[in-house]
């Protein structure tokens, strides 16, 4: 210990050349990098402003209050050739939602549904679930689209000769026609009382968990819930005297008059995109099912729970922890996948998007405009993960 | 001796019938209880249903080889479609005295997929025998050096769905890992621009930026330079998945313990070779089941460039059923596509199973 360690020598940035300071060194590698992107994207704009000066194409959103002049094959809201590119894209972006959310119920059910079966005692079911699962996810979804288009125009006979499964369900190559019930001022307060009973089913569950909370009692809210929604709309149907008058359709000349029409390319699509993402959805729900660990179970039916109770009150809320972030996501692949309607001709917002560039030749606006109304999907979705995340965080003692 | 005798006696009971051997199996997993055995029933009854008519469909009233004539009279699948036309659901455009070309890249890109798949053969030699494959493909598909130019707009088919999602998968990895790092990084306009790069792409459907690169891309380019379509459907593919491996490489960044980290610093290796050494191969290593997974979607996905007319092994069947005389059979041809892209995921996702059980990665 003679050598006593030397004092460390100041080091001062005066004496570390700059490019040995990591965080000069960082500074400067981000400068260049900004400037690097900010000259692409510099050059790109320039490029592109001289590129449509040259071919005249007009910029800015101005076209939106043009004339259309296009058909759109099925919309939700009135829409015809002569109404603007606004409502156009209005109404695909309306039919993007609609498919969206009538695939996302669906995809729900059929993937929980196959999900549970995946995982039965039963050899024959699971397999069989196994195997749609693999299936399923194996294939594009642009393919499955193709096939299940081509077996409604091809398998499906003319509406002559229309399959009729059920009295009142017609299937051809014109899409799936069926009975309603004939419009009635019975049915705006009908929806009034469904409405109605989602709150009182809210405020229920409010209560019930509080005088849980408070006694230990359980109230049946799901039970109770799901009665309400149909009480009361049955309660409301009765007073306005229960007309049951149905619309059914008819063949007239070449086609149905009447009743609900359901499109091949809608049905298409939305049979299309529900097989290949419940697949996924089953794969999760089974994954979160198998995630709670057993002793919980164990130790949830050793309290004296029935295997019904078990499940609500133990196994779903853990696993539902697990099965929702991904769940959601899967959602919005459903819903970004929905943009292949293009493929097989239904107006959904990218199809009526491209219609709109290809007249136009605005194809910068519109191709932001994709962008825009998918990016705003997604970040909707995402803040609901985040504050969903937030909610079923697992609190640690 | 009576003790004896029940020992023996006990020694040969058989279980009962009902539970072993295919009486016990089925008792066991089919008709455990009232439930199973009506699930069981109904199941049998609804396969029953359907597959005797689908056999009969595909298999006993079918054509496999024939005329599209022969095919107007029986009820049963056409599958001559398959066969009759093959060279064109290929191989596409590619001209015909040239196909052995495409033909061969793939079998060589086989080859390399099944020399590769082999762990014992991941040594450095690996790198090099594939980048030497790829060289050769791209001569074998492009020509040039004594062989006829084939234009890329001629590429078609198979090849062309193959190329795609190869190149796509070859560019997109290490972009993905760029971006991931730069998500990691402590630089915060690194950092954001790459959070902003992921999160745009990551919000966006595949087929916006296939729309990018064949409508608005010209645009951006000065006057006079074009690139030609394939190369820029290419490049969206590129963009598009680098964004989702970046994604899950962070997963595995995530994953390394700070002590690497640390460790790497008190050996006094700079963040390159921190990276490069101590925390990519571990973190890599750890992420290779979910991104075979996104590898996978990235092939199937290579399917929607028939939207922007690009003429992969999907677009050239669809030009071959609206061919008059072979319209009318697309369930067979889909059904033959089907099975042909089944093979390739479920074989990639075969492997990465086995890959993560091999390396223990899965808790």
């Amino acid at each position: 210990m003679s050598n006593e360690p030397k004092a460390t020598p100041d080091i001062t940035s005066s004496t570390v050349p700059f490019w040995r300071n990591p965080e000069k060194r960082g500074i400067i590698f981000q400068i260049a990098v900004l400037l690097l992107v900010l000259g692409i994207g510099y050059v790109l704009f320039s490029n592109t402003q001289a590129n449509l000066k040259r071919q005249s194409i007009a910029t800015g959103f101005g076209f939106l209050h043009n004339e259309a002049g296009f058909e759109i094959g099925e919309s939700v809201i009135d829409y015809s050739a002569a109404d603007t590119y606004a409502r156009a894209l209005l109404a695909g972006a309306l039919n993007t939602l609609k498919v969206s959310f009538i695939g996302i119920i669906l995809t729900t059910l059929l993937g929980v549904i196959v999900g549970i079966a995946r995982l039965s005692h039963n050899w024959l079911v699971s397999r069989l679930a196994g195997g749609f699962i693999e299936v399923m996810q194996n294939i594009p979804v642009l393919l499955q689209l193709f096939f299940w288009y081509s077996i409604f125009y091809e398998a499906f006979p003319a509406p002559r000769q229309a399959l009729n499964p059920l009295p009142g369900v017609f299937l051809c190559n014109r899409g799936l026609i069926f009975a309603v019930p004939e419009a009635h001022p019975a049915h705006t307060p009908m929806l009034w009382a469904l409405a109605a009973a989602v709150v009182i089913w809210w405020l229920l569950a409010r209560w019930a968990r509080k005088r849980q909370d408070l006694t230990g009692q359980i109230f049946p809210v799901v039970r109770s819930g799901f009665g309400l929604c149909l009480l009361l709309p049955a309660l409301v149907w009765l007073a306005y005297g229960a007309p049951t008058a149905l619309d059914i359709p008819v063949l007239r000349g070449f086609n149905f008059l009447g009743g609900m029409a359901v499109t091949p390319e809608f049905s298409a699509l939305l049979i299309g995109l529900v097989l290949y993402t419940s697949a996924f959805v089953a794969e999760i729900v089974r994954a979160g099912i198998q995630s709670v660990n057993r002793g919980q179970i164990e130790a949830a039916m050793s309290i004296g729970l029935r295997s019904g109770q078990v499940l609500h009150l133990v196994v779903l809320p853990q696993a539902l922890r697990v099965i929702i972030p991904p769940l959601t996501s899967q959602m919005l692949n459903l819903t970004k996948n929905s943009s292949l309607a293009i493929a097989i001709g239904f107006a959904d917002f990218v199809s009526v998007a491209n219609t709109t560039i290809n007249q136009t030749g605005q194809a910068i606006e519109g191709v932001a405009l994709i962008m825009a109304v998918y990016l705003f999907f997604s970040l909707s979705t995402s803040f609901f993960m985040n504050w969903y995340n937030k909610k079923m965080a697992i609190v640690e003692r | 001796m009576t003790d004896k005798n029940a020992s023996t006696s006990r020694k040969y009971l058989k279980p009962p019938v009902t539970e072993v051997g295919v009486l016990g199996w089925l008792r066991e997993n089919l008709f455990n209880n009232w439930f199973n055995s009506l699930l069981t029933i109904l199941t049998i009854y609804s396969l029953f249903l359907v597959i005797p008519p689908l056999i009969k469909w595909a298999f006993v009233d079918s054509l496999w080889f024939s005329d599209a004539a022969a095919c107007r009279d029986i009820d049963g699948a056409c599958w001559s479609i398959i066969p009759a036309n093959a060279r064109f659901i290929f191989f596409g455009f590619f001209p015909e005295d040239q196909q052995w070309r495409p033909l061969t890249a793939m079998i060589l890109l086989l080859a390399l997929v099944l020399y590769s798949q082999n762990r014992r053969s991941w040594n450095k030699l690996l790198f090099p025998i594939w980048t030497a494959g790829l060289f050769v493909m791209g001569w074998l598909m492009h020509g040039g050096l004594g062989l006829p130019v084939v234009e890329t707009a001629k590429w078609s088919g198979l090849p062309l769905t193959l190329m795609l999602s190869l190149f796509g998968m070859v560019g997109a990895y290490p972009l993905g890992v760029l971006l991931a790092l730069g998500r990691q990084s402590r630089l915060p306009a690194i950092k954001s621009l790459c959070v902003v790069y992921i999160e745009l792409i990551r919000g966006v459907p595949l087929i916006s930026m296939l729309f990018m690169s064949s409508i608005m891309f010209p645009l951006f380019l000065p006057e006079g330079i074009t690139i030609d379509k394939v190369l820029r459907a290419q490049v969206a593919i590129i963009i598009f998945t680098a964004a989702y491996i970046a994604e899950v490489v962070r997963g595995g960044l995530q994953a390394i313990t700070k002590g690497q980290y640390e460790a790497a610093d008190s050996l006094g290796l700079n963040y390159g070779q921190a990276m490069r050494l101590i925390i990519l191969p571990q973190a890599l290593k750890i992420v290779i089941p979910p991104t075979v997974g996104i590898l996978i979607s990235a092939f199937k996905d290579t399917s929607l460039v028939v939207i922007i007319a690009l003429y992969d092994v999907l677009k050239t069947t669809k030009v071959t059923l609206s061919n008059p005389k072979w319209m009318g059979y697309s369930s067979e041809a889909y059904l033959f596509l089907a099975v042909l892209y089944f093979i390739f995921c479920y074989a990639m996702s075969n492997y990465s199973r086995k890959l993560e059980k091999a390396l223990h990665t899965g808790r």
